[in-house]
């Protein structure tokens, strides 16, 4: 019996080891990569830090300027919503439809959803965002299908300050291939009796679409809104090359800024500012987002989440 | 008789709608890509001539040949070898490390593993652009700019993500095969080496195309960390390669990025199925 109790003693102590040896390519990655640059980063947002010399502390001196002062941030945090809240939906709904489209029983649909998911591996590539500056460039492909049609364009509407925004929406929203997938998978979990059901109450499309499938799927169009509003506000590389942040700061969003601060101006303390600001607008809208799914998510085992 | 022929009817009639509705949207969707293609065979003096034509009248190579020289003395072959180079070494190391943590979270018992994973869970949504400016200062001190240790590094520590990914696949898989190894003797580590890992193909798969694609399509950090033309990645390389004040030749430039394109492109043939499934359960991330 007591031999038994030491090995188990044993085995428990080797466990212990054995675990931490194992996550330790996280752990140690966690420490240094995220723990102690997130800790680097608060200290630093509070001091004016140009990285040559060493940061001086200005208290909360960022934080008044950025909040109080700066008027390019509150551009940019506009820029930076308009830029989210309006391609989210748009990618969303587009997904939506795609899945909903290839959720039948039909010929092809397999090979539909693999190549309708193939804009999503390239949409962020350098070559993407190269090619769409050109496609929408004043001699740009748009313009060309346009004079076709007897509309003579000369304008490139990536340097127009109204159009900007749009041709990076557009490019946002071409890359649906992962919600696409996520609700098809969401779709194939709802049980058919349901459709059954609804269809001998002499139910239309319409009514089916609205009381089972748009319910039944809200807790995948709850999880896709989330991480999709998180990448949105992340943008960086189509502002950064298609755009330039211009024209007259039009699509400033808000990592173009934080990236111009830092890496231009070497300002290091504002711009960790800066981030942290982000974060903390993130984690906010994030919440707002989880605070309104009682009144649209519908989960079938309630208080499970 | 007539009424099953007008049910059928119509019910051909939907399908063929339905498959003119797809196709209409697949040509706006890539009609993109297919310009992209088709105007790196066009010659340069056309490309902006009549630029929505699909076809490329006078077909030319052209393009990929002086596309393949580069600029500043440095060609596409070398841009392309330290984008393999970064993202090989990164994709299997991020193989390895993000499936050996898995296996520690999904099966073995140990002290704080609950703090530490629920810690693990809560990144997963941190944005890792918030933290670029610290993991800046510090390469800047380690003196590791412009060397590829920034972009590498810390890609062979287990990333959040694969590791939930594969720990989920883990747990799909019954536990009496770890308790039947461990009677014949095996230990943890074997445990993981012969069981585990061979049964977890189509996870590590799923986690080599993510990390094959976000390595290979990183462009900010290669913008931050790398400076001499001769370590450019093909991202990096393929944005200066098309900045207005140093392009002469469009249509090189076209040509490059389908070949920038390809690596990508050809996983993604090659491993289709694997990946629609990967993103279908991992409900994940593009």
């Amino acid at each position: 019996m007591e031999m038994r109790g030491r090995l188990k003693k044993r085995k428990k102590e080797y466990n212990n080891l054995a675990g931490f040896a194992f996550i330790s390519p996280w752990l140690l990655g966690f420490l240094a990569f995220t723990i102690i640059p997130m800790i680097v980063s608060f200290y630093l947002s509070f001091t004016k830090y140009d990285i040559l010399t060493s940061p001086q502390w200005v208290g909360l001196r960022n934080y008044y300027m950025i909040l109080f002062k700066d008027t390019t941030f509150r551009h940019s945090i506009k820029v930076t919503f308009f830029f989210a809240f309006v391609s989210v939906p748009i990618r969303l709904i587009f997904a939506l439809f795609l899945a909903v489209l290839f959720n039948q029983k039909r010929k092809f649909v397999g090979l539909y959803r693999t190549i309708f998911y193939i804009p999503s591996i390239i949409g962020g590539s350098v070559a993407v965002a190269v090619m769409w500056r050109q496609l929408f460039g004043s001699s740009g492909a748009l313009n060309s299908l346009l004079a076709v049609l007897g509309l003579n364009i000369r304008m490139g509407w990536v340097r127009n300050p109204y159009t900007a925004i749009w041709t990076l929406i557009l490019l946002s929203a071409w890359q649906f291939g992962s919600p696409m997938l996520i609700f098809l998978a969401g779709l194939k979990q709802i049980p058919v009796s349901l459709y059954e059901a609804a269809v001998i109450d002499g139910a239309n499309w319409w009514q089916k679409f609205g009381r089972i499938t748009l319910p039944m799927l809200s807790p995948v169009i709850f999880f896709n809104l989330i991480m999709q509003l998180i990448s949105g506000f992340m943008m960086f590389t189509q502002s950064y090359i298609i755009t330039e942040g211009g024209p007259f700061d039009r699509t400033l969003v808000y990592i173009m800024y934080l990236f111009r601060r830092a890496f231009s101006f070497y300002e290091m303390g504002y711009a960790c500012a800066l981030a942290w600001i982000l974060l903390v607008v993130i984690a906010v809208i994030t919440l707002i987002v989880f605070k309104t799914a009682p009144h649209w998510v519908y989960y079938e085992s309630k208080g499970e989440f | 008789m007539s009424f099953m022929n007008s049910e059928r009817r119509k019910k051909r009639l939907g399908s063929v709608l339905y498959h003119i509705l797809v196709l209409l949207i697949g040509i706006a969707m890539f009609y993109p890509v297919l310009w992209l293609l088709s105007s790196s065979f066009k010659v340069e003096e056309t490309i902006f001539r009549n630029s929505h034509s699909l076809i490329p009248w006078d077909f030319t190579l052209e393009n990929y040949k002086i596309g393949w020289r580069g600029f500043g003395g440095i060609g596409f072959d070398v841009f392309f070898k330290n984008s393999f180079i970064i993202t090989l070494i990164s994709t299997f190391g991020q193989i390895f490390t993000a499936s050996a943590t898995a296996y520690g979270f999904a099966r073995i018992k140990f002290k704080g593993k609950a703090i530490l994973f629920a810690l693990m869970i809560a990144t997963l949504l941190l944005p890792g652009q918030v933290l670029m400016i610290p993991q800046y200062i510090l390469f800047t001190k380690l003196k590791w700019i412009d060397t590829f240790l920034p972009l590498i590094l810390p890609r062979l520590f287990a990333m959040p993500f694969f590791v939930f990914l594969i720990y989920q696949f883990i747990q799909g898989i019954p536990k009496e095969l770890d308790e039947a190894a461990e009677i014949d003797g095996c230990g943890v580590y074997s445990i993981f080496i012969r069981i585990i890992f061979p049964n977890i193909k189509p996870a590590l798969i799923t986690t080599f195309i993510f990390s094959f694609y976000w390595t290979w399509q990183d462009f900010f950090g290669p913008l931050l960390y790398i400076q001499s033309a001769g370590k450019y990645p093909v991202s990096l390389a393929l944005k200066l390669f098309s900045d207005p004040s140093s392009i002469t030749n469009w249509g090189a430039m076209f040509a490059m990025a389908v070949l920038s394109l390809l690596p990508a492109f050809i996983i993604f043939v090659v491993f289709q199925k694997h990946l629609v499934e990967g993103i279908s359960t991992t409900g994940m991330k593009g």
